[in-house]
């Protein structure tokens, strides 16, 4: 069974268009994660999806059901906030029951529930405390049990990392994860960091504005972009671009290179000067300008010894090189 | 060190600053009540002077408590202002959610026409006002005071208040949105304790003109049994003869309530201030 079946959806506010022709499926149990650059639309369709705006056209099919003109609150869905929205006057189990004191659940039910979160959340110790009285992390936590009480086909995340620290952002992560394969429930994820986005994904969904780009899992988009935007948004460092290059490509077009596809080689097709090396401990990365003058990111390895202002030569396999037409359209071999 | 210095110099700046502020600002409140609590010669005599074993006197309250029946235009002052005060914030809070919140055809010229009010001053209308009062019969009742005053005091409520549902998280609307509430509690639970502070200041911005209103009052409301205490007052002002016991200490009577009144608000205000800023 499909979790969600996105039609034709479209939304615009006034004139301006945000969503344009978005067809998507979600199967069961899958986790898709939406990604795109700010303003590409990704946190409107996840608020059209959950009824918080209404599509302008198109149709909006959750678990069997067309949702289009049903309440957020009757969807079977839940969501989880960048800001986390937890209710600053009630505690944290009462911020977690509320939903289902909405639904008239009996009390038994709710109790149940509430602590299953808790447990698996391990958030035990905070029960009684308000939502102030957390740190970042732990209302994060609070806002993802509230969404588990609730049991629903779909979960929701709306970039629900971008308010915590570095560390914080791995380990909670690492949780969500877990999350989707105990639970092994649908969720649709939005963020604007293409690390989550390879690292959690079943299936990640690249927006561009209001557009879909691709869609496909993480290693797919990472090994055949269909365009350069995808190309340039998921990798990091991201694809290196030459206009000038030294294969055949399609008039206008770019070639594109992985930084950690390069390699420097004596005789190297690529010659260049190195501007800038950022050495990261587990492997280094050269900022270099190529004799045409344009600018490279080689990643290395490992520790590297080369310096600013050394001359460099380098190479690349033709099979990890993808050419791009004048539309920044990928072109197969043998087709450009 | 300087840097300290420094500080400690502004610091003192400041507070000498403010303290005489308050001096000059109380400086009248203080004439008003250690006169009230003086003979009426002594009054004359010597406006400055605290009251003595000499001068002290307790007539103007003694007239004031025994002329007119002053607790009852105590209590109609006090119903007044704080069913003004009650139904500017309920409704001006309502629609300011409203034009915050919602996406709806004419929503900016709406906001326009409820802060033109801010523009026009309310007593231009008056004989219209009085008019329509005689045709609903509600001239010489309370009720005509509180919607009076209530329509005086909704442009600017609306006007603040918007502006601040503007600043609620948009997320936490949606998560109560998400987890089934009504709009209604969306906007009693979720949204108005977090505007406290700023419905604070509107009721304090309402409270004293509604309190000290004389217009009002004697044009809609003259009536004995609806007097308003400012009202009440106006009978010891004659045109040849004052009564500047019996003014000074009605006057001094009627500072209480409204600092009461203040102090509750205010509370508020500092609790929202300090609960946003330990956050």
């Amino acid at each position: 069974m499909t979790a969600l079946n996105l039609t034709n959806v479209c939304k615009s506010f006034g004139s301006v268009e945000v969503l344009k022709d978005i067809n998507l499926t979600v199967e069961e149990g899958e986790f898709v994660v939406f990604v795109g650059p700010s303003g590409c639309g990704k946190s409107t369709l996840l608020r059209v999806i959950a009824g918080l705006e209404d599509a302008t056209k198109g149709t909006v099919n959750i678990g069997g059901t067309v949702v289009n003109s049903i309440p957020p609150a009757k969807r079977g869905i839940a969501m989880v906030f960048q800001s986390y929205a937890l209710y600053p006057h009630l505690s944290v189990r009462d911020n977690m029951a509320l939903c289902l004191k909405q639904e008239k659940q009996p009390k038994l039910v709710i109790e149940e529930r509430v602590n299953k979160a808790v447990r698996m959340l391990d958030l035990g110790a905070y029960i009684d405390r308000r939502p102030s009285d957390l740190s970042g992390g732990q209302r994060q936590r609070v806002a993802i049990g509230r969404a588990i009480v609730r049991e629903p086909k779909l979960f929701l995340f709306d970039e629900p990392l971008s308010n915590l620290d570095a560390a914080l952002r791995m380990n909670t992560r690492i949780e969500i994860a877990e999350l989707h394969r105990t639970l092994s429930a649908s969720m649709i994820y939005v963020t604007h960091d293409q690390t989550e986005a390879m690292t959690l994904a079943d299936k990640i969904v690249v927006l561009r504005d209001g557009r879909v780009e691709q869609v496909g899992s993480p290693m797919e988009l990472y090994n055949n972009p269909a365009n350069q935007f995808v190309a340039g948004f998921l990798g990091s460092p991201a694809m290196n671009f030459l206009t000038k290059a030294p294969l055949s490509i399609p008039k206008n077009g770019a070639l594109g290179i992985r930084p950690e596809h390069l390699r420097a080689t004596k005789g190297g097709r690529i010659k260049g000067t190195v501007t800038h090396v950022e050495r990261l401990g587990g492997d280094t990365n050269l900022l270099v300008s190529t004799a045409q003058q344009e600018a490279l990111t080689v990643r290395i390895f490992g520790q590297d010894g080369t310096r600013v202002g050394e001359e460099i030569e380098l190479d690349f396999d033709d099979h990890a090189a993808f050419a791009f037409d004048h539309e920044k359209q990928r072109v197969f071999a043998g087709h450009g | 060190m300087n840097a300290a210095r420094q500080n400690r110099f502004n610091t003192v700046a400041a507070h000498g600053a403010l303290i005489l502020y308050t001096l000059i600002a109380l400086f009248p409140v203080f004439v008003i009540v250690i006169n009230s609590f003086k003979t009426r010669k002594a009054i004359f005599r010597e406006p400055l002077a605290l009251p003595n074993a000499d001068s002290f006197s307790l007539i103007g309250y003694e007239t004031v408590l025994k002329q007119g029946d002053f607790f009852l235009y105590f209590q109609n002052s006090m119903i007044v202002t704080v069913g003004s005060l009650f139904l500017i914030l309920l409704f001006g809070a309502m629609a300011a959610f409203a034009l915050a919140e919602y996406r709806f055809k004419g929503n900016l010229v709406m906001g326009l026409y409820l802060a033109l009010g801010i523009m026009i001053p309310i007593r231009i209308g008056t004989v219209a006002i009085l008019e329509m009062m005689v045709q609903t019969g509600l001239v010489n009742t309370l009720w005509a005071l509180i919607l009076v005053y209530t329509a005086q005091g909704l442009p600017l409520a609306v006007f603040i208040l918007s502006e601040f549902m503007r600043q609620v998280s948009d997320d936490l609307k949606n998560a109560g949105r998400i987890d089934g509430l009504s709009e209604y509690r969306i906007f009693f639970r979720l949204v108005l304790p977090l505007v406290r502070p700023a419905m604070a200041t509107v009721a304090v911005f309402n409270m004293i003109p509604i309190w000290n209103d004389l217009w009002f009052p004697l044009i809609l409301a003259p009536a004995e049994e609806v007097k308003t205490l400012t009202l009440g007052s106006q009978v010891f002002i004659g045109q040849f003869v004052t009564d500047w016991n019996a003014v000074l200490s009605a006057l001094s009577l009627a500072i209480l309530p409204v600092m009461a009144l203040y102090v509750i608000f205010s509370r508020q205000l500092i609790r929202g201030i300090t609960s946003g800023a330990v956050k």
